[in-house]
């Protein structure tokens, strides 16, 4: 990132406050603990020219004002990494800001309802008191006045998210759950009226407002819950954007971020870099490094016309492309996208859900009417069967239908984007609870993306640190991957690279090499027995090294793997990649079933049989080869560093070095689709009891407001237990 | 009966400062970074250094 901050174009996530100042939004990466914060906002704090900086705990991010006279927006980037966190600028989607003001209006009206309520309470006692006692009709309609005033304006500003969404259906002549419940409120403040005005003993207005706030507060949870997905989502977006190097008016290379690039852009892509946007080769020859996107680690040559893909890796040569797609130009969009979906596609049980719940408003105010009228018959007053009415209108809770399966829905997405896992398809929680097979590719999959030094806990620390802070200058992909050990991040002066053959330069007075092995002055050594590595040589005057490299399995691939079997999923692992390096992957996790060398079509057919023996299969890749083989299965995922029309096709994406995610996934979907079936009988024994009762009159409004309540809140509280990651089988 | 006149006015008064102060709390922000707020109160970091440092920054802008 400190290339970024030397001489990039970073103008398009800045933005200019009203005193002037410059500020910038930053999603920083390993913030863990109070002391992060602390140490985040005084290091940038001492930083001269910066006005004020603020971290998110919350959403993982800093704010930062600064004085553009004095610093620029990259010097700020440093100065984070100085003190030791990467930070990425980001835009934040317009969507958010709207959904922080929707969420400061749903807590004013809360506030105000919860003022209201109280208050009215507290009148409402007392007439309760004094009407067992000697009050007198003066006090009693004097406080029932009050309540009035403080009722009436307080529900038409608290009742407004009701309101306005009732209206909103019935404008489209349909119902939803808001619809009864305006009804209920409406009618129930209009009967206080009157029977406040005919000097009567009861009055309601208590019932409408408690109803009122303890129905904000399950709005108001499910809210945060939305907006706490969408900032996770949009952090990923910044993390994921990188840069490109762009040829401006004059032929001048200028660094900008991935997300500036347009199609017809033209970009230089030199040995060692990665290909930041899909484009054609316009000149240059090289090799491209496609291991990402076909499986295929022998590099494939390329020159003028053909084309390459976002996320290769550009080997030997320097190129120049010119760019067809945007790629991650839309990321912050695409993102977006795949949150809109996940939130908004609807499972089977939640689209059961809303049959019901549209089924709901005409069924309860038929059994409104019918109560009334039928207590009108039996010969109770007016009065009494309106109540009665009321009191059945209220008690009707529709929340566990359409509130709290949406809110285990949501709920688990929060605990799997904690995990590290984002969800693409609203039904893919669902799917997932129900896999009993899952299917591995290899490559990028049950190994890393990026290669790394496997032997550096051999060798001599100071020559380990010598040989990596030369390969720093190296863009070589071995180099690269050597040079993460380097602890001191600074490349040695004078360090000069011989395209093809390494990187040499002079250290303490002795020259030093890095690279093949004839370079370094050694004999070739023919390759060990592990065709997976592959081996850099380093020699400085008497020391020669050679270091392998190699793609490394996940850190806790063999556990993940083991949990899997233990929870009784079958196994399988799918390459692309040739049969001499899926062995010892398939050996070290104790997978019996693996194939290598395998084409798309190869793997899709595997699938296939699979589902014809009934198993409901969980697909895990991240090559464009199998983009059609994750369509294929039940669910997929695939891992971030996969080519996005992968990442597009999979049901969800997990980042991280880890494969714990995929675990996580299966057992978090398995726990959620416990609840909502949960909930789902909650909702309808609550409804079978508590309907009859008011119906046969022996409940008040007020026992309504408050039984509704709460079983709203019991469902959404039971749908908070969806965040344990752990379900029945740990 | 008496004792009302100023008891109901008094109740209605402090629960619309009530009300005043979680609007005030709203529109400053409180609301915005609620884990941060928990995990802030166990910062160890003293009182004068913070003064010292705004000291600093005054200098430096004037």
């Amino acid at each position: 990132m400190t290339r970024l901050a030397q001489s990039t174009d970073l103008s398009m996530f800045v933005t200019h406050n009203a005193s002037g100042h410059a500020h910038m939004d930053l999603a920083v990466e390993g913030v863990g603990c109070a002391s992060c914060i602390r140490k985040i906002e005084n290091g940038l704090k001492k930083t001269p020219g910066v006005v004020d900086a603020r971290v998110n705990f919350t959403d993982r991010r800093v704010a930062v004002d600064w004085n553009d006279d004095t610093l620029t927006a990259g010097e700020v980037i440093e100065a984070l990494e100085h003190i030791g966190y990467e930070a990425h600028p980001f835009q934040p989607a317009r969507v958010e800001s709207e959904e922080t003001k929707q969420a400061r209006w749903l807590l004013r009206c809360l506030g105000l309802a919860g003022f209201a309520a109280m208050n009215i309470m507290l009148l409402s006692v007392s007439v309760w008191s004094g009407n067992v006692s000697d009050m007198t009709q003066e006090t009693r309609d004097f406080f029932h006045w009050l309540s009035a005033l403080i009722a009436l304006p307080a529900a038409a500003y608290a009742g407004q998210p009701f309101f306005q969404s009732a209206l909103r259906a019935l404008r489209t002549r349909q119902v939803n759950m808001d619809v009864p419940i305006s009804i209920g409120v409406v009618l129930a403040l209009g009967m206080s009226l009157v029977e406040t005005a005919t000097h009567a003993e009861h009055a309601y207005f208590d019932s409408a407002l408690m109803l009122l706030f303890f129905l904000l507060c399950g709005r108001y949870l499910d809210h945060a819950m939305q907006r706490r997905t969408r900032a996770v989502a949009g952090n990923l977006a910044a993390l994921k954007a990188d840069t490109a190097h762009r040829f401006g008016e004059n032929q001048e290379i200028v660094l900008v971020p991935a997300a500036a690039l347009r199609p017809g852009d033209r970009l230089l892509v030199r040995p060692g870099e990665r290909v930041p946007a899909d484009g054609v080769v316009v000149s240059g020859t090289s090799d491209i490094d496609e291991s990402l996107v076909t499986g295929e680690t022998h590099p494939r040559p390329v020159s003028a016309g053909a084309t390459i893909y976002a996320g290769s890796v550009n080997f030997s040569g320097a190129l120049t492309v010119r760019v067809t797609a945007a790629g991650t130009g839309t990321l912050i969009d695409e993102v977006q996208r795949l949150l809109d979906k996940a939130l908004e596609t609807k499972s089977r049980i939640v689209r059961l859900a809303d049959r019901a719940a549209r089924l709901y408003a005409p069924v309860v105010h038929t059994a409104a009417a019918v109560t009334a009228i039928g207590w009108l018959v039996a010969g109770a007053s007016l009065h009494d069967a309106i109540i009665t009415g009321i009191a059945v209108l209220i008690i009707t809770c529709p929340c566990a239908l359409a509130l709290a399966i949406p809110a285990v829905q949501v709920v688990a997405s929060g605990a799997l984007f904690r995990s590290g896992v984002i969800i693409n398809a609203g039904d893919a929680i669902e799917r997932l609870a129900a896999v009993d097979t899952v299917v591995f590719d290899k490559t990028g999959t049950l190994t890393l993306p990026d290669m790394r030094v496997e032997n550096a806990a051999d060798v001599d620390p100071a020559v380990l640190e010598n040989a990596a802070r030369l390969a720093l200058s190296s863009r070589h992909p071995l180099a690269v991957a050597l040079a993460h050990e380097a602890r001191q991040r600074v490349p040695f002066e004078g360090a000069v690279e011989e395209t093809g053959k390494g990187v040499r330069a002079i250290i303490d007075g002795v020259e030093a090499h890095l690279g093949s092995a004839t370079f370094c002055g050694r004999p070739a050594v023919s390759a060990s027995g592990d065709t997976e590595s592959s081996v850099i040589f380093y020699s400085r005057g008497d020391t020669a090294v050679a270091f392998s490299i190699r793609q490394r399995l996940r850190p806790d691939a063999v556990a993940v793997v083991e949990s899997f079997r233990a929870r009784g999923l079958a196994l399988h692992i799918l390459s692309g990649d040739r049969q001499t390096t899926v062995a010892p992957v398939a050996k070290a996790l104790g997978v019996a079933s693996w194939q290598g060398g395998l084409k798309p079509a190869d793997k899709i057919a595997f699938i296939e049989a699979l589902k014809s023996l009934g198993c409901n299969v969980l697909m895990v890749g991240d090559g464009l080869n199998d983009a059609p083989a994750l369509a294929a299965a039940h669910v997929s995922l695939s891992p971030i560093s996969a080519a996005d029309i992968t990442q597009a096709q999979a049901d969800g994406v997990f980042l991280g070095e880890r494969l714990a995610p995929v675990l996580d996934a299966v057992s978090v979907s398995r726990r959620a689709r416990g609840l909502m079936l949960q909930n789902l009988w909650l909702a309808v024994i609550y409804n079978v009891i508590a309907v009859p009762i008011a119906m046969a009159g022996f409940v008040t409004p007020l026992i309504a407001a408050a039984a509704m309540s709460g079983s709203s809140i019991l469902v959404t509280v039971n749908a908070l237990r969806a965040r344990k990651r752990k379900d029945a089988a740990s | 009966m008496n004792v009302l006149v100023y008891l109901v006015p008094m109740a209605l008064a402090l629960g619309l400062a009530g009300l005043a102060a979680f609007l005030w709390s709203l529109r400053n922000g409180q609301y915005d970074d609620l884990d941060g707020a928990a995990v802030r109160v166990l910062d160890d970091e003293d009182v004068l250094k913070n003064s010292d440092n705004a000291n600093e920054r005054v200098a430096s802008h004037s």
